[in-house]
C-alpha cells in the first residue's frame, strides 16, 4: 500500500492556542509550543511528529481561525 | 521525503476559504464562531455566489462578521436581522440572502421577527448558532440555557420554576408552513462541519430557488462563557446540550 505523507503549514500570527486541532489530530502530530509565544502571546501550534502526518486535514477542518494549511503526497 | 516537494498547489488538502480575509478575528480561542465563518466562505465560494451574497450581520458576538469574509453585508438593529433579510430579499430577488444570528439575537429580542419571517416563508436562509449563553455581554443567561446551568445572571443554575424552560426555537419554526429546511448541526468534530457545510449548501440552494425559509441551526460552544477550555466545552456540549438540543432534520422538504 503506497504511504500518504501530509504536511501542516501553521499561520503562527494567525493561532490563537485553542489546541481543538491537537485534539482532533489521530496522529497524535501536533502540539501547542510550550514556550514560545506570537505576538499576541498565544502558544500557537507546531508540528511535533512531522513524520506521522497522514495529510488528513482533520486539524483543519476544526481549526476555528484558518491557521492551518494541509498538504498530501503519495510517497 | 522533504517537505518543501509536498508543499505544492497539486497537493494541497485544505487551506482558508479565500473569502475568509486575513483580518486577525476579535473570537476568543476555540469559539465555534469561526468555524461556521469558514464553513458559509466556503459553501459560496463552491455554489459562486461571491457576488451575489448579502449576509446580515446581528447584534452579538457575530457583530463584526462583515469585518471577516468579503462578501456584501448589512448590520440589523438587535434582533431584526430577519426583517432587514426579507426587505433585502424582497427589493433584490436574484440575490442570495442569509442572517447569521447567535441565540440572545434570534430567540429572545428577535423571537417576533424570526417566527413571521419564517411563517411567511421569505426565502432566506438563517444560520442560527445556539450557545446557550450571552457570550458578547459577559455570559447572562438566554432563552436557550440549559435547565441548571449556571450563567452569571443565574449563578445558582436556571430555575425552571422561576426564569422557564430552555426555549427550542427551532421545533416551534419547523412548524410553520414557510419553513422548507429546519435542521440542527454541530461543528466540534472534523465529520460535524462536513454535515454543517452540506446543511448550509442546501439552505442556500434552498433561498436561490424560492422555496422558502431554511434554518440551521448550529449547536456552539462559548467555552469563555462557560469558562472551560475549548475541548473541554466541547465534551460538555455533546454531554449536556445535544440530548436538549438533538442533532438532525426536524423539517426537510
Amino acid at each position: 500500500m503506497a504511504k500518504v505523507k501530509g504536511y501542516v503549514e501553521v499561520n503562527t500570527a494567525r493561532c490563537k492556542g485553542c489546541n481543538l486541532c491537537v485534539v482532533a489530530c489521530p496522529t497524535d502530530v501536533l502540539e501547542l509550543q510550550p514556550r514560545e509565544v506570537n505576538d499576541r502571546g498565544y502558544h500557537y501550534v507546531y508540528m511535533k511528529n512531522p513524520d506521522e502526518c497522514i495529510g488528513c486535514a482533520n486539524c483543519g477542518y476544526v481549526c476555528p481561525d484558518g491557521c492551518l494549511t494541509v498538504y498530501r503526497k503519495k510517497a | 521525503m522533504d517537505t518543501n516537494n509536498i508543499i505544492s498547489p497539486e497537493n494541497l488538502v485544505y487551506a482558508k476559504p479565500e473569502l475568509m480575509n486575513d483580518n486577525h478575528m476579535h473570537y476568543c480561542p476555540g469559539c465555534s464562531h469561526g468555524v461556521v465563518h469558514k464553513v458559509i466562505a466556503d459553501v459560496i465560494m463552491e455554489l459562486g455566489l461571491q457576488e451575489k451574497t448579502i449576509g446580515i450581520a446581528p447584534v452579538g458576538c457575530a457583530v463584526f462578521a462583515y469585518k471577516y469574509l468579503d462578501i456584501d453585508w448589512q448590520e440589523a438593529a438587535h434582533g431584526r436581522a430577519p426583517a432587514l433579510a426579507t426587505a433585502t430579499k424582497r427589493l433584490l430577488p436574484d440575490r442570495m440572502v442569509f442572517t447569521y444570528q447567535g441565540d440572545g439575537d434570534l430567540a429572545a429580542i428577535g423571537t417576533a421577527e424570526t417566527i413571521h419571517a419564517a411563517n411567511r416563508g421569505e426565502n432566506i436562509a438563517i444560520i442560527f448558532i445556539n450557545n446557550g449563553i450571552y457570550g458578547m455581554t459577559g455570559g447572562q443567561m438566554a432563552p436557550t440555557t440549559l435547565k441548571d446551568m449556571k450563567t452569571s445572571t443565574s449563578p445558582d443554575g436556571r430555575n425552571v420554576q422561576t426564569m422557564g424552560n430552555p426555549l427550542k426555537i427551532l421545533d416551534m419554526l419547523a412548524l410553520l408552513d414557510g419553513v422548507c429546511l429546519a435542521t440542527r448541526t454541530s461543528v466540534h468534530t472534523p465529520a460535524a462541519v462536513k454535515k454543517t457545510r452540506r446543511m448550509i449548501r442546501l439552505a442556500f440552494e434552498n433561498s436561490m430557488a424560492g422555496k422558502g425559509t431554511s434554518i440551521v441551526e448550529v449547536v456552539s460552544t462559548c467555552n469563555a462563557g462557560w469558562k472551560m477550555t475549548p475541548a473541554a466545552a466541547n465534551d460538555w456540549m455533546v454531554e449536556h446540550m445535544f440530548p436538549v438540543y438533538p442533532i438532525g432534520d426536524l423539517k426537510n422538504i
